[in-house]
């Protein structure tokens, strides 16, 4: 009788890039499901679209790059950048406009890379990055949640609108994203911005019929369930708690001292957190592994940058979420990161810890 | 003579292709970036580049044993800066619209690289002839690239081919413009600035993937006469 020896930790569970990519997209579907109630179908309608032209795009680049397809395909990686792309852009965008950020993001952010692994920059945020700039119009126009919208539109009149940016019955976007006292609504966060800009105090900009709950009708209950989402990965272990608690924690933080300072130009701190994209980046985006610090503290340093970069930009970009930019610089940073936080090796001591 | 044109086969393919300034060199990329939007402005900084080239060129490789080598970057930044000059004030008098398009770029072209680069690494050293021509074969490299680069991001970005040819070559050039399809919102990426490095990324990435294919293709060639080297010590 021979007795195995192993080192430890004896006891592990070694999930594959396969599992963890699937999971985090299972993780999504809470808030998929509470943003297709909340704003309409148009979502899914995006998931789809996405979805097919990741697995298209992937494999057409692995026949070129001589690899097998089905493999790559399988590590679920290029499902979870269309998920997340197809989750940030407005419901009702155009049909172009998915097909065509999701080919930059798995062609041009992450495969001229080098494939999964290689890529700096987190390619769904990437891609909506370059979305925003190249077609500001389109990607600014969210609708309001379905209880504010003139128009109930059923999954059929999703297909229509993303098709050819006419619902069956024959209404335009614009005409949709008009409530119905006939003022156009945008996103709370864009709402506030302009109103801000427009001279309004804050109280004033909170009356409209979107602000209605804590952070704008609709998006508390999306941000709750990507919450819950990113809550169930911690407890799988798919994701570490530092990043999501570091964006969190010093979002909050900033937006707290900013409210309190002055109340009437700063949005409460429960809005910041729980309005726009905040809990989807926190621990769906920010948490990527591939562009993400490699190091425990590291990652808080990246995360406590993203959150402060989500205010700044919040507070004084012209874009409606600031969400996206964050990461991209969070990620231009990693590397920086990464040189000043390497932990200490075993057996060395720490530097100027005495002799 | 079959020295000579050997010489001159030999600056064509260099500027043209091996050597070409702006895929390889990677000279003068902020007017490359920056005017690309449209053909017609690529072309017309394209031929003002050339045109100040071949002539900084010829005057540089004229006075090259007059200028003390201490002086000569002075000398050859003057001399480019009256070429400049020239090609500034013939644009503004007879191209007046692409004066205007183009705008802080046409003085810029005296800090392109890519001119006081052939001055110092080329005219500087060899006479009047073979500096012209590699002058001449530079600027074409040059103007080359920022044709491509124009062209794919007019019909990226607005779906046309020369359009507004006409501030260029004048009113009869207006009929040149193509409409390759119609978009009803541009895209916006291709005609900004990171829309350039991209595109000016994937040419350099295109010529690589010749270069790399055409060696390939030497080296099976090559494989195939060792072959026969083994074949005759059997």
């Amino acid at each position: 009788m021979s007795f195995k020896i192993t080192s430890s930790p004896h006891n592990r569970i070694s999930r594959s890039t396969s599992e963890i990519m699937l999971l985090v997209v299972v993780a999504c579907i809470p808030g998929i499901v509470v943003q297709a109630m909340l704003f309409g179908y148009g979502v899914l309608v995006q998931l789809l679209l996405a979805i097919a032209t990741a697995w298209l795009a992937e494999a057409m680049v692995m026949r070129l790059r001589n690899k097998a397809a089905l493999i790559r395909l399988k590590d679920n990686s290029a499902l979870l950048t269309a998920v997340l792309l197809a989750i940030a852009i407005p419901p009702y965008a155009p049909w172009w406009l998915i097909v065509i950020g999701t080919l930059f993001a798995i062609v041009i952010v992450k495969q001229l890379y080098g494939g999964l692994g290689n890529n700096l920059f987190n390619p769904a945020m990437a891609a909506y990055v370059m979305l925003l700039i190249a077609y500001p119009l389109q990607m600014t126009q969210w609708l309001p949640s379905v209880s504010l919208q003139p128009e109930s539109l059923n999954l059929f009149d999703a297909v229509c609108a993303v098709f050819t940016q006419y619902s069956c019955s024959g209404f335009s976007i614009s005409q949709l994203q008009t409530g119905i006292d006939g003022v156009s609504m945008a996103t709370p966060l864009d709402t506030i911005r302009t109103d801000l800009a427009a001279g309004k105090t804050l109280t004033e900009s909170l009356q409209q019929p979107i602000f209605y709950g804590i952070a704008g009708a609709g998006w508390l209950w999306v941000n709750l369930a990507y919450l819950a989402g990113g809550l169930a990965l911690i407890k799988l272990r798919v994701i570490g708690w530092r990043i999501p608690v570091a964006v969190l924690g010093s979002l909050f933080a900033i937006s707290l001292l900013s409210w309190l300072a002055a109340a009437d130009t700063n949005p409460s701190p429960l809005l910041q957190l729980f309005s726009g994209a905040t809990m989807l980046a926190a621990f769906f985006i920010a948490t990527d592994p591939v562009s993400a610090s490699t190091t425990n503290k590291g990652r808080i340093v990246y995360g406590v940058f993203i959150g402060l970069m989500i205010f700044i930009i919040r507070k004084y970009g012209g874009y409606p979420d600031g969400v996206a930019f964050a990461v991209l610089l969070a990620n231009m940073a990693v590397p920086l990161i990464d040189y000043y936080t390497r932990p200490r090796t075993y057996g060395h001591k720490a530097k100027g810890a005495g002799k | 003579m079959s020295d000579n044109t050997n010489s001159i086969r030999e600056l064509t393919v260099q500027g043209l292709w091996r050597n070409n300034p702006g895929l390889v060199q990677l000279l003068g990329l902020c007017p490359l970036l920056a005017v690309t939007g449209t053909v017609t402005n690529a072309l017309g900084l394209g031929f003002a580049t050339l045109l100040v080239l071949l002539g900084s060129n010829i005057v540089v490789s004229l006075v090259r044993n007059v200028v003390p080598s201490e002086i000569r970057i002075p000398v050859f930044v003057l001399i480019i800066a009256s070429f400049v000059t020239v090609i500034q004030l013939l644009m503004n008098a007879y191209t007046f619209g692409l004066y205007q398009s183009l705008g802080i770029f046409i003085p810029l072209i005296v800090t392109n690289c890519a001119i006081i680069g052939r001055a110092e690494a080329f005219a500087s050293k060899n006479a009047v002839l073979p500096a012209a021509i590699d002058a001449l074969m530079m600027g074409l490299g040059f103007m080359l690239v920022l044709v491509v680069l124009g062209a794919m991001r007019e019909i990226l970005g607005q779906g046309t081919l020369f359009d507004g040819a006409d501030l260029l070559l004048g009113d009869w050039a207006a009929s040149l413009r193509i409409e390759l399809f119609a978009l009803d919102t541009q895209f916006l990426l291709a005609l900004l600035p990171p829309g350039a490095f991209i595109g000016m990324g994937l040419l350099i990435a295109l010529k690589n993937l010749i270069d790399a294919r055409l060696q390939q293709r030497q080296s099976q060639a090559a494989a195939i006469t060792r072959a026969r080297v083994t074949g005759a010590a059997q």
